[in-house]
């Protein structure tokens, strides 16, 4: 049998993580460095045509405060792509700020672990399609996929009772309309994505599932399309340090037969109609 | 009284209420967002957004007496993903008792659940809209990617200006009279977006 024809393309996405309204970023989740402000580089990066962005707010579960949203109107207003907004989120009324500042999508990660519930909550107030379930997975020592939360701060960071898989299903039950794995052992160090951890869970998720954390290359992003299936990988140190140019991967991953949305500088199409 | 709006958008208070106002901002168009049915009536165009279920908009739009007043508008109407299934007779979702939620009945179409033929959904991501139809609001757009994010869709049929493939094929644009449909996010849409909502406000008005 065929598979079923799509055009859908696999979609770039870099991740902001941002702390005290800057971007920052860390290695393996820890040591954060400025790199920027988040409404000049979420214009630089949807101009350069990524597909999505993600803005993570790394400092707002762990220390349990509600960090001010305002900086999510400044970003809606500016870039013409889609947003997920995470980090802090952990009622209705919550999401709700974030979303009528016009961010796209929020997502869940240590609130959905402490109180599951969440998600249904959100999913029945908002529409399974905005609701993205974030999951920080650390690979033990027995090989075993494991549940940590409270991530944004290594002294809180602890791990759950939950293995990977077995989250990955509540998480879907409950109604999470999409997935981002964060393979916390290959998170910063561009050494690239854990396909064998994605693979297995591709095979269990039947929502968009984006992968999270070890992309250095443009062969890492083949990669993770081709072997693990994902829809969207997610990358920040690549993009933020300049290693990777947006226009290149894109073409790099065209000419490997990854469907991609070509990067657009100016109308969509140049030739033809008025 | 105030002159007439060039572009009103009905606050269905829904989620993405903000970022199209911010794309039409982005064309220096400033909208008027109203529940109002005389602002409405009298704008020269009117967007209908929507982010939610079928249900609990109609039943919004209810609340606020508008399902007439849109019926009866024969400027321009867009609306956009939710808002462009509202225009249709009926949708499979929110369906109860076997009877389909219906819609405001503007475009002769129905809105069904998505078959993909087992690929993810709901249908999230760029895909490639491909024109059936010429159609002055399709102008530069035939082949362009935009951005979807939707579980039902509207079946190729007369009313379908433009089309996209994920599993079958579905309606990505519609127009039926002065009505028309987008079942993408132009407002998240990148340039291709942001063309169409130029296309929509240079259609033609025909105020009554």
């Amino acid at each position: 049998m065929t598979a079923p024809i799509s055009n859908l393309t696999r979609r770039i996405i870099p991740c902001l993580d941002v702390k005290d309204g800057q971007v920052v970023k860390g290695v393996q989740f820890r040591d954060h460095e400025v790199v920027g402000d988040p409404v000049a580089l979420a214009r630089r990066y949807a101009e350069a045509g990524a597909d999505e962005l993600v803005f993570y707010d790394i400092t707002a579960s762990s220390d349990g405060r509600t960090v001010s949203k305002a900086w999510v109107s400044d970003i809606a207003r500016v870039i013409d792509i889609p947003f997920c907004v995470a980090g802090g989120i952990r009622s209705v009324a919550q999401a709700r700020e974030v979303l009528s500042r016009g961010a796209d999508k929020i997502s869940v990660n240590s609130p959905a672990l402490e109180r599951p519930e969440l998600i249904e909550e959100l999913v029945a107030e908002f529409g399974q399609q905005c609701v993205v379930v974030g999951i920080d997975s650390f690979q033990d020592e027995a090989g075993e996929y494991r549940v940590y939360q409270f991530t944004g701060d290594e002294t809180r960071t602890q791990r759950t009772g939950w293995t990977t898989l077995a989250w990955v299903r509540e998480a879907v039950r409950r109604g999470a309309g999409e997935l981002v794995l964060n393979c916390m052992n290959r998170d910063g160090v561009r050494q690239g994505y854990d396909v064998a951890q994605l693979a297995a869970v591709r095979a269990i998720c039947p929502v968009p599932l984006i992968a999270s954390g070890g992309a250095g290359a443009a062969q890492h992003f083949t990669d993770v399309f081709r072997q693990a299936g994902v829809d969207g990988a997610l990358a920040a140190s690549v993009f933020h340090k300049g290693l990777l140019e947006m226009t290149d991967l894109k073409a790099e991953l065209s000419r490997q037969g990854i469907s991609i949305r070509p990067v657009y500088t100016a109308d969509p199409t140049p030739k033809g109609t008025s | 009284m105030a002159a007439p709006a060039t572009l009103a958008i009905v606050d269905t208070r829904c989620a993405n209420l903000a970022s199209v106002v911010f794309a039409l901002e982005r064309l220096g168009v400033q909208p008027l967002v109203t529940a109002d049915a005389g602002e409405l009536q009298t704008a020269e165009r009117v967007l209908l957004p929507g982010v939610g279920t079928a249900g609990a908009a109609m039943r919004e739009l209810e609340r606020l007496g508008l399902p007439d007043v849109l019926r009866s508008l024969r400027q321009p109407v867009l609306g956009i993903c939710l808002g462009m299934q509202l225009l249709t007779r009926e949708s499979e979702e929110s369906a109860q008792d076997g009877q389909n939620q219906r819609c405001l009945g503007v475009i002769d179409a129905v809105t069904r659940r998505m078959d993909a033929g087992g690929l993810t959904l709901p249908h999230m991501g760029w895909n490639r809209l491909d024109a059936a139809r010429p159609s002055p609001l399709l102008a530069g757009l035939d082949g362009a990617y935009v951005y979807y994010v939707h579980g039902y869709a509207v079946p190729p049929g007369p009313a379908t200006l433009a089309g996209t493939t994920y599993g079958g094929s579905f309606s990505a644009v519609l127009g039926q009279g002065n009505f028309f449909g987008a079942q993408f996010h132009p407002e998240r849409s990148g340039p291709a977006g942001a063309r169409l909502l130029r296309n929509f406000l240079e259609l033609e008005a025909n105020p009554c």
